[in-house]
């Protein structure tokens, strides 16, 4: 089987962020930058595809400038066999945009299977993975915590949880796209000698321009801001606790304007 | 010019302990430490990273990185616990260091790969209870005999004490340094290291309890009573034994200075976001000046010692002589970590002296580091005959 994995790099979940200058975007000095966690989760579960399935091979897409190799080695080390780094210098890109150069990328390779993270935990936009399924055209469940091979190894049962402790179960044929929810696995470490070892795996790098076509930009940013600072919370002062719940209601009522 | 930067290798492995460090070893770290309990599911998990042998050649199982990513390692375990920091860096620098270094090819064949991949540890058997830095005036003596199917054994006979790895359920033996001759009339006494395998009739060992510090680590007697084994058991030649365990702890030191940072980086990170979150007067600890000033000088110590043990790697690496130092760098990072967490319990205030709170550990944990594997004294002594005293 051939299994591929779209990674993508995002900030630290401890990154202080920083709006531009010009609103259009986010600062990015001194980010330091992370797997994004739902697709460690990916990466996890095509390794143990492969390690079910004999002679199978495990291929990391990722798109973005060279800092997203080290997420790249980062799979590798944990026991992914190849890299494809897709540079994306000169693009203009936006969700659809950056679907259609991935699609494009993984059309090339013949996948069976493609693993993805629910989301990017930088923007949440969770639409790069359904628009890559689309336009390849292949089916796809999204947010799955369970992944069973079929016994053919044509396809693979799939769970998903729905509101209220609904459990969906989906028979789906490969290719397909999976996008991965927290609890499918955990991830397991990059071990020393898979660090050492992934410096020695080819990792090929593509042109994001050479793979757009004429397509354009669907949507765009126009200003960043950052969400208003929390107040303080306010501590109800009175005599008795009648006087503390009447000045409750009143404030309900003409401040928060809830009532 | 020299560089600073880490290789992308070094990097990559840092942060792959850090991130088992944070999600493995900190949530249970504490708990261990009040029960006293070593870890075997750490251990494995440990193992199952690489962490032993790691200098140690392919041949024999290990990944033959360099001197550099080793102390990184540990430094990284040492940040977020010291006890776990300790067994890998005992493992690493007394159990599977002798051995490698000069072991017989058939010593090597036989113990390191299991040693390397972290299924067995092994115990270095060198202080006893009336010999610690005065290490040439241990008792334990071995004497070659006939041995019952007529070949020559080594009979050994003798105790040891404070030994790290020694008692553990996965311990596999210990590299025993005995007296195997001299010592009579002002004689001077001939030292050799003997390799005993755990279960050879008549040894023993019994875990010590009641420790302040490293409690999670495990820390053995070895008790020898008649002890047989075969004459092949000899650790490279006969009368070798100081000198194998001078150029053992030489490595050793750069472990130990590697705790005494990643320690010391642990209780700084703590005490700084503890300064940046309390209030006190109206704003955070961290804006009192006298606050503030203490966190810069921790931090320049700490840079400081940094630098001081990366080139003692360095040195070491490059093959070049690092005695002075790999001594310099041990009592540097060692008492530098001291002089740390004394300021972060004091900025802790009351809550440092609570063990809920992470700097007590570090404060217990930190004290082993200027007694273990040479003395602070001892360190002394070595930079001071390097310098020509």
């Amino acid at each position: 089987m051939k299994i591929g994995v779209l990674l993508k790099q995002v900030p630290d979940t401890e990154t202080k962020i920083r709006i531009r200058s010009d609103s259009k975007g986010i600062e990015t000095d001194g980010i330091k930058y992370i797997l994004n966690p739902y697709d460690e989760f990916a990466v996890e579960e095509a390794l143990k595809v492969k390690e079910k399935v004999a002679g199978s091979e495990v291929v990391i897409f990722s798109m973005g400038p060279a800092r997203v190799v080290e997420a790249i080695r980062t799979a590798l080390a944990m026991g992914a066999d190849r890299g494809i780094h897709v540079e994306d210098t000169g693009l203009v890109s936006d969700s659809y945009i950056a679907a259609t150069v991935l699609a494009n990328t993984v059309r090339q390779e013949n996948l069976n299977l493609l693993l993805c993270g629910k989301k990017a935990i930088d923007d949440d936009a969770s639409q790069v993975v359904a628009m890559v399924a689309e336009f390849l055209n292949w089916p796809q469940v999204n947010i799955i915590e369970k992944l069973e091979l079929n016994p053919d190894g044509q396809g693979a049962v799939v769970h998903r949880r729905v509101g209220g402790g609904t459990q969906e179960v989906y028979d789906v044929g490969f290719p397909c796209v999976l996008s991965c929810e927290k609890g499918l696995n955990s991830p397991r470490y990059a071990s020393l000698p898979g660090i050492m070892k992934a410096k020695t795996k080819p990792l090929a790098v593509l042109k994001a321009t050479d793979l757009v076509g004429d397509n354009k930009i669907k949507t765009e940013f126009v200003n960043w801001r950052l969400p208003p600072e929390r107040k303080a919370g306010k501590i109800i002062q009175g005599e008795t606790v009648e006087a503390k719940a009447k000045e409750l209601v009143r404030l309900l009522r003409e401040e928060a304007k809830v009532l | 010019m020299p560089h600073f930067d880490l290789t992308s290798e070094q990097e990559m492995l840092q942060k792959t302990i850090r991130d088992f460090a944070e999600k493995e070893i900190r949530p249970v770290a504490q708990k261990l430490d009040e029960k006293e309990e070593f870890s075997y599911p750490l251990t494995a998990g440990m193992a199952k990273l690489g962490l032993f042998g790691m200098t140690v050649s392919p041949d024999y199982g290990g990944l033959g990185l360099d001197t550099l990513s080793y102390v990184l390692c540990v430094a990284e375990l040492a940040r977020v616990d010291g006890c776990q920091a300790a067994t890998v860096a005992a493992a690493n620098s007394l159990g599977i260091g002798p051995i490698a270094t000069f072991g017989t090819e058939k010593q090597k064949q036989k113990y390191l790969p299991d040693l390397c991949s972290g299924k067995k540890l092994w115990a270095f058997g060198l202080t006893e209870a009336e010999a610690g830095s005065d290490a040439g005036s241990s008792k334990t003596h071995a004497e070659i005999k006939k041995g019952q199917g007529g070949s020559p054994e080594w009979l050994i006979n003798g105790s040891k004490i404070f030994i790290t790895n020694g008692s553990s359920e996965i311990t596999g033996g210990a590299t025993v340094q005995c007296v195997t001759g001299g010592g009579k009339e002002g004689q001077k006494k001939e030292l050799s290291c003997i390799i005993v395998e755990k279960g050879t009739p008549g040894f023993t060992a019994k875990t010590m309890h009641h420790k302040m510090t490293w409690r999670s680590t495990n820390t053995a007697e070895l008790y020898f009573q008649d002890v047989a084994v075969p004459e092949e058991n000899l650790l490279g030649k006969r009368g070798e034994g100081f000198r194998q365990m001078l150029q053992t702890l030489d490595s050793g030191r750069l472990g130990i200075a590697a705790m005494g940072l990643g320690g010391a980086e642990g209780a700084f990170e703590a005490a700084l976001k503890y300064a940046q979150e309390r209030k006190t007067f109206g704003v955070s600890l961290s804006k009192h000046q006298t606050i503030a000033f203490k966190l810069a000088d921790m931090a320049v110590e700490i840079e400081a010692a940094r630098n001081l043990l990366y080139k003692a790697c360095w040195l070491k690496d490059e093959g070049k002589p690092f005695t002075k130092e790999a001594a310099m760098a041990k009592l540097y990072c060692s008492e530098m970590m001291g002089r740390v967490v004394d300021q972060a319990v004091q900025i802790f205030g009351g809550y440092g002296l609570m063990e809920e709170y992470p700097v007590a550990k570090f404060y217990r944990d930190q004290r082993l580091l200027e007694i273990g594997e040479g003395t602070s004294e001892v360190q002394r002594i070595v930079i001071s005959r390097q310098l020509g005293c």
